[in-house]
């Protein structure tokens, strides 16, 4: 082996030869390790420092954004139109229909590299099904399904169904029972107008299955963005449809709590001070990308699948529980998240003042010159801060008074919100119980439902799915899907695998990181 | 009913989120006393009421316990960490950490769990030891416009009498007993009561459309379900298709006393006894243990 004499080769040649990523995910790191070669984008000393403090996190997302970090195209637009660009004509049937899909979703970006959103598949398809009778399409979809699974094996890659009940929703539940693959990820929509009490408990005894698809609350999405205005895309990320976000960039609220004497201040004047520092952050980035990358110039736009209005970007958080608990510890008082109820009193303060904040500091590139708030699911490197505004890890109370503990703050978090709620296996064998909880849950005020059961091999860590198994077998072999180092890598940082059944959620790129076991 | 009713029970324990009690998710109320003595319980402290002997109190690593100017014992639930070590020296099966709670009081707790639940489960102990409590905890919840969806299960030994049954079935859905051996002899040397109101609680239930699930408890060598498996299917045959069966497997966990000594029931000795009365009780489904400790 020649001399490598600069850190960057240094890390070029490490992950040329590392024995267990494929060359396909040789060629990502490749590329992000590339990237970050590239000076960072003009921003302020004020923000450097927040960032170096650890304050404010970029996601890793590099240096020179080129691509928005999550796309949602208008596939149903495509399929009637066609694609001048990609010499298609416009879908005439069924096979017609899932072909075409199969073709673009090569050429949708994201963060990953993997398209984050299949689209609404029943409103996309249902114009195609013909007289195919229902076996037919049983067979069709449960080709194209492993077809995903194996050639785009990223649990981000999220599909949505529902809240009407069909055909296409209806097999496609049956579908991802049946194989329980880690991809696609899958949400079902659900409107408690709309959506029949059969359908929401077909959906929840396959979460005792197979931990998936996540219940979004219909109505409140659809308040935010208007009715089949939006998808859920990667892990529990709602964004504008022909649309999407142009970056997600998140603050640590456990660090910013840090800087603050008590509760007060830190609502009156830190929250206020580290939000203006994330805007200029977000803006740094979004200009970059809309200004310099020339990725609105592709065809997804100018075929007018995306719209770069319809580009918000997502103001994160995560740290809630440390914050709280830091917070009232100035004040020498104990206090326990996800048990007191001043804590879960202070959450809800806080979360409602990000809304405001959001609420009132314009983005130059965002879905009404506003950025959309975001908590944020974790990524496999926190170790000081539990996702999101979830109770910690090992310390969870029964999955009520964990709905009842984060529930108000659901409201706030217009695109998304990753609470995870870990069940004992013992559900399996009532699924009923799930559908209890699940209606309970989104009637208490939660955007999305998503529980996990213990002892499924299938588990979410930080939010996409993994198999337990092929963790296990990671460290001697290398994994087949790409969520799998994912999982390592957190399972190894956070613990995550050793407590109490579960999980946290998660939707960045990895760094590379050559030790797993 | 009377709406300011304030009649009490003694109650162990609450869960809001249970999915072992019945259909769906239950609010399951623990009440204290048993009039059974298993030798096999496992959750022995909850068989009788505190005499307020006051023997606990030192061990109490937190002063959660205190005893009152008048000699009983208070627990001091803020305090409590827990710990059970209370529970661990109290030799009269007893537990200091026990709750009072109004039928309002129970109802309103319903009520706030409302959207979660399919229904509440009354256990124990045994439940029917505070039957007046429950008749008119039921009764509450079936004239609350709110909450008269939700159904009313009770967990039971069967051992209450039928005229004691017949007061409270007309506000219950559904019962669950447990079967706990076939000749009396072997439930009074296991139970301390006699099997002879068992198992007309089970008939008078099934007859009257209420019973839920029965559950039969195999224990390896003491208890005598399998060496009288013709009797026992006979039963079953003679129950509704709705009613569920549940084989539990005798196990350590939480036992004291001789029953430690005893074998476990394994998986396979589990199939064995399932193998025996399957043969016998055609399509009827049978549910076997989820997981042997
Ligand atoms: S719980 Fe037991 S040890 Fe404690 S006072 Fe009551 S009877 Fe005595
Ligand atoms: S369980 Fe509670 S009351 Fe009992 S000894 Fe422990 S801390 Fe004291």
């Amino acid at each position: 082996m020649s001399e490598c004499n600069s850190p960057f080769l240094n890390r070029v040649q490490e992950i040329i030869t590392d024995a267990n990523l494929s060359p396909r995910q040789k060629n990502l790191f490749l590329a992000l390790t590339a990237e970050a070669e590239l000076p960072y984008m003009p921003v302020s000393e004020a923000v450097k420092t927040v960032m170096e403090e650890g304050v404010l996190c970029d996601m890793f997302e590099g240096h020179a954004p080129f691509k928005p970090r999550y796309v949602l195209p208008d596939y149903a637009r495509f399929l009637s139109q066609g694609s001048k660009h990609l010499e298609l004509e416009p879908a005439k049937d069924f096979d017609d229909a899932l072909n075409m899909l199969t073709i673009i979703y090569h050429h949708v970006p994201s963060v990953t590299n993997i398209p984050v959103y299949i689209g609404q598949l029943d409103d996309v398809l249902m114009p195609y099904i013909g007289d195919l009778s229902e076996d037919e399409i049983h067979q069709k979809l449960k080709h194209f399904w492993i077809m995903l699974d194996r050639t785009l094996p990223d649990a981000f890659m999220h599909a949505n169904i529902g809240p009407e009940d069909n055909i296409i929703c209806r097999t496609i539940l049956r579908v991802d029972a049946e194989l329980k693959q880690i991809a696609p990820n899958l949400t079902f929509m659900y409107d408690p107008a709309i959506t029949p009490d059969d359908l929401l408990r077909q959906a929840a005894s396959n979460i005792c299955e197979c931990s998936k698809p996540h219940i979004a609350n219909y109505p409140m999405h659809a308040g935010s963005y208007g009715d089949r205005r939006f998808g859920i895309v990667s892990c529990y990320n709602s964004l504008p449809l022909a649309g999407g976000s142009n970056t997600l960039v998140r603050m640590n609220l456990r660090r910013a709590a840090a800087k603050a004497k008590d509760a007060k201040d830190f609502l009156d004047n830190v929250l206020p001070a580290c939000s203006a520092l994330m805007v200029e952050l977000i803006d740094a980035r979004s200009s970059y990308l809309h200004e310099q990358s020339n990725f609105f110039k592709g065809f997804l736009t100018t075929e007018g699948l995306i719209e770069e209005s319809r580009f918000a970007p997502m103001f994160g958080i995560y740290g809630m529980a440390e914050a709280v608990t830091d917070l009232f510890e100035k004040q020498g008082t104990t206090v326990r998240y996800g048990y007191d109820e001043q804590a879960r009193q202070l959450a809800h303060d806080i979360s409602a003042k990000l809304a405001e904040i959001v609420d009132n500091s314009p983005v130059k590139y965002g879905l009404n010159g506003r950025a959309v708030l975001h908590a944020q699911g974790g990524i496999s490197l926190d170790t000081d801060a539990t996702p999101g505004v979830r109770i910690p890890y090992g310390t969870e109370p029964d999955p009520i008074s964990y709905v009842q503990t984060t529930a108000s703050q659901h409201q706030y978090y217009t695109s998304g919100i990753s609470d995870i709620l870990t069940i004992d296996e013992t559900v399996k064998a009532n699924p009923e119980a799930m559908y209890n909880l699940c209606k309970g849950a989104l009637n208490a005020g939660y955007r999305e439902f998503t529980a996990n059961v213990a002892s499924n091999d299938l588990v979410r860590v930080t939010g996409y799915m993994v198999k337990l198994s092929s963790i296990a077998k990671f460290a001697a072999e290398g994994s087949r899907t790409n969520t799998t180092w994912l999982g390592a890598e957190a399972s190894k940082n956070t613990g995550i695998l050793d407590r109490a059944p579960r999980v946290v959620s998660f939707e960045s790129n990895p760094v590379y990181n050559p030790t797993y076991s | 009913m009377d709406e300011r009713s304030n009649r009490q029970a003694l109650v162990s324990r609450i869960l809001t989120f249970s999915c072992v009690d019945g259909p769906g998710n239950r609010l399951v109320l623990f009440l204290q006393g048993c009039n059974f003595n298993c030798i096999t319980c496992h959750n022995p402290h909850t068989i009788n009421h505190c005499n307020h002997c006051g023997d606990c109190i030192a061990t109490c690593p937190t002063a959660a316990l205190t005893m009152d100017e008048r000699g009983k014992v208070l627990w001091h639930e803020a305090q409590c960490t827990n710990c059970d070590k209370c529970t661990d020296v109290c030799t009269h099966n007893a537990n200091p950490r026990i709750k009072r709670y109004t039928v309002m009081e129970i109802r309103e707790l319903v009520r706030m769990h409302r959207f979660f639940l399919s229904g509440v489960t009354v256990s124990g102990g045994e439940a029917t030891t505070q039957l007046p409590f429950i008749i008119e905890l039921f009764a509450a919840l079936k004239s609350d416009p709110e909450l008269k969806h939700l159904t009313c299960f009770i967990d039971s030994n069967g051992h209450l009498p039928q005229s004691a049954w017949e007061k409270v079935s007309h506000c219950l859905d559904g019962a669950m007993i447990d079967l706990k051996s076939w000749q009396n002899d072997t439930h009074r040397w296991l139970t301390g009561r006699d099997n002879h109101r068992v198992i007309p609680s089970i008939k008078y239930l099934a007859r009257v459309g209420k019973l839920h699930e029965v559950r039969l408890l195999h224990i390896p060598g003491k208890s005598d379900l399998d060496t009288e498996v013709e009797p026992v299917a006979e039963l079953l045959n003679s129950l509704p298709d709705t009613v569920q069966v549940k084989l539990n497997a005798f196990q350590h966990h939480g036992v004291v006393g001789e029953a430690l000594d005893w074998e476990k029931c394994s998986e396979a000795e589990m199939n064995r006894f399932h193998q025996l009365l399957a043969a016998r009780t055609g399509d009827r489904r049978l549910t076997l243990p989820r997981v042997y400790l």
